[in-house]
């Protein structure tokens, strides 16, 4: 096999398998562990079933557009509170539900959010409460 | 039509292979076997294509000319559209990868009160333009999914991408400009009758399946969501060679990873290698030093020739016994 100006395509070749591999080097092989979720807050504890609003599965893929819902019903409809699929009834509040529940939201919605890269734009205008205390 | 019709069958059963693997369970098939095979496919059939490309000698300069070359010091060199050495060249290539500068010069023709007219035609090169970045934008978005913890550049870019904030999640711009581009440039092939005369199927192929992979991503985004930490954890299994098979993220899901799967074993086939073959061209890469240097063909064979003065000594006695006239006596 005779390459016509060799050594620029072998570089070519180089540059194209580094940039191409970038995600197999660049984490050097180590295996990743999903985040490691903290649900052990004073007031999940004191649950007697440990039950988030909607089934967990469902959460986990769909809890911003459980958001959505909540927040177009207490700002356009002016109704406050959820009525979950098992019947239990949720006041309506990304600080005062959500993060009642999950007071840890460092360890629990920052870090999963850190891991899949998702940042939302909420705690600009919504409070996290330990900071207010 | 014909051509057309068999592109969209050909996608059409790409999108029911994976529901059926999914029915069958064959997940470890298809979150594991196929994408590593289709990366496989994907690295050794460029660079097989690229050796195969290198093995064509280019002697002569063949630069196509768009602008003054360099001649003598008082006449104004074009030193990007007609380069003469190293540097003009590189900022040739970069126009040409970073800013299609030649589609740039796309004409169109047409047939006005019966005499054909030619003027500029630049959506070819606009929505072209936005495809590739777009979908540039969209591949390096994905690397959130394969590294952790996600390098900056990502984050950076994410943010960027979801400047306005619509909705939630943030509508990424680079989605809307995806989908718009690749349904300009496919209903261009449909709608235009001399375009879509010389349309293959192997021409509307990608566009479909870009447009399939890009719709059930922004699908799985925005309406039916999927659970993004089993995707990370698929896609750092695989690049840390530990893959974890996944079952049941979602349909969308497993349409989307095999229209992947399929457009990069597609890729080497196809010319889709453009983008290797584009730092290949030989009209943009070569500078125009035609008349600086003398270009010598290497593999000439020597020619055996017999000049007059050889002939003359060989046949002079008979030459001269003929009456002839000789140069020499
Ligand atoms: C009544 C307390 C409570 C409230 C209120 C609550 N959660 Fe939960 N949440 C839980 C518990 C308990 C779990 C664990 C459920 C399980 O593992 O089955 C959980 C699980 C989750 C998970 C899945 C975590 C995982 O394991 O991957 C998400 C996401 C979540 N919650 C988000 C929210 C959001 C968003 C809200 C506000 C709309 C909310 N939660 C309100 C108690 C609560
Ligand atoms: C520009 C500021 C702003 C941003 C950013 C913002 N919100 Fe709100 N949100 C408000 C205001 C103002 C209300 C009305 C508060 C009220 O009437 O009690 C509200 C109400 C809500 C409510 C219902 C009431 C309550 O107390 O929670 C929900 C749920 C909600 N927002 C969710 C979200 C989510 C999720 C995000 C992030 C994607 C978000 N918001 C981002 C300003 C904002
Ligand atoms: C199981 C992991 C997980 C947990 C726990 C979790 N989230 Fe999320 N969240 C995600 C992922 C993943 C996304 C991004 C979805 C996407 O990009 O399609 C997201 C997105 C969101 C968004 C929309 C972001 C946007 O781009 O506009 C909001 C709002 C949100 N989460 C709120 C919360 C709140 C509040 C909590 C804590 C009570 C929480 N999440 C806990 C995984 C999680
Ligand atoms: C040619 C390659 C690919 C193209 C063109 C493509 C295109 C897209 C587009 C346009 C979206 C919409 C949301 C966004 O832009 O982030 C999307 C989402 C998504 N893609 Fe891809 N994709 C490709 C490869 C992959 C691969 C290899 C994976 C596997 C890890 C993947 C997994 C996902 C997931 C999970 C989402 C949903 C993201 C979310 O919910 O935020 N994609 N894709």
């Amino acid at each position: 096999m005779k390459l016509y100006n060799g050594g620029k395509i072998i570089a070519g070749i180089v540059v194209f398998l580094i940039a191409a591999t970038f995600p197999f080097w660049y984490g050097r092989g180590k295996a990743v562990r999903p985040p490691d979720l903290k649900l052990d807050t004073p007031v999940i504890q004191q649950l007697k079933e440990k039950l988030c609003v909607e089934p967990a599965p469902y959460m986990r893929a769909n809890h911003m557009k459980l958001l959505t819902v909540w927040r177009d019903a207490a700002v356009r409809e002016g109704n406050r509170s959820y009525t979950a699929i098992n019947g239990r009834v949720y006041t309506i509040s990304l600080t005062s539900t959500c993060l009642e529940c999950h007071s840890n939201k460092k360890q629990f919605c920052d870090r999963c959010h850190n891991y899949a890269g998702a940042k939302p734009a909420c705690w600009n205008c919504h409070i996290i409460p330990e900071e207010v205390r | 039509m014909k051509n057309l019709g068999i592109s969209i069958i050909a996608v059409v059963i790409l999108l029911m292979l994976p529901i059926g693997a999914a029915a069958a369970e064959w997940y470890s098939l298809l979150t594991v076997a196929l994408p590593y095979g289709a990366l496989t496919v994907f690295l050794l059939g460029f660079i097989y294509r690229v050796l195969l490309w290198a093995q064509s000698p280019v002697p002569f300069r063949i630069t196509t000319t768009c602008g003054q070359e360099k001649s003598l010091p008082w006449i104004r060199t074009n030193s990007l559209e007609s380069p003469s050495g190293l540097f003009g060249v590189i900022g040739r290539m970069a126009l040409e990868i970073l800013l299609f500068r030649s589609l740039f010069r796309n004409t169109g023709a047409e047939i006005l009160e019966k005499r054909p007219v030619y003027g500029s035609a630049k959506w070819l090169w606009l929505f072209g333009l936005l495809l590739h970045w777009s979908l540039l934008f969209i591949l390096l978005r994905h690397l959130r999914f394969f590294v952790e913890p996600i390098a900056p550049f990502i984050n950076a870019l994410s943010a960027f991408d979801g400047l306005f904030e619509t909705g939630v999640p943030t509508l990424y711009l680079s989605d809307l400009v995806f989908l718009t581009a690749a349904t300009a440039l496919f209903l261009r092939r449909v709608v235009l009758v001399r375009v879509r005369y010389f349309s293959l199927p192997q021409d509307y192929f990608p566009l479909l399946l870009l447009l399939c992979t890009a719709g059930s991503g922004i699908l799985m985004r925005h309406f039916t969501k999927v659970n993004l930490i089993k995707v990370k954890e698929l896609a750092t299994g695989w690049v840390s060679f530990s893959p974890v098979i996944q079952e049941g993220i979602g349909p969308l899901f497993s349409i989307h990873l095999f229209l992947v799967c399929t457009l990069l074993v597609w890729f080497p086939l196809s010319k889709l290698m453009h983008m290797g073959g584009i730092f290949l061209s030989p009209t943009r890469n070569l500078a125009n030093d035609n008349r600086m240097r003398r270009h010598l063909n290497p593999w000439d064979a020597p020619v055996r020739v017999h000049t007059y003065e050889e002939y003359e000594d060989e046949f002079r006695d008979k030459m001269k016994t003929a009456g002839l006239p000789v140069e020499r006596e």
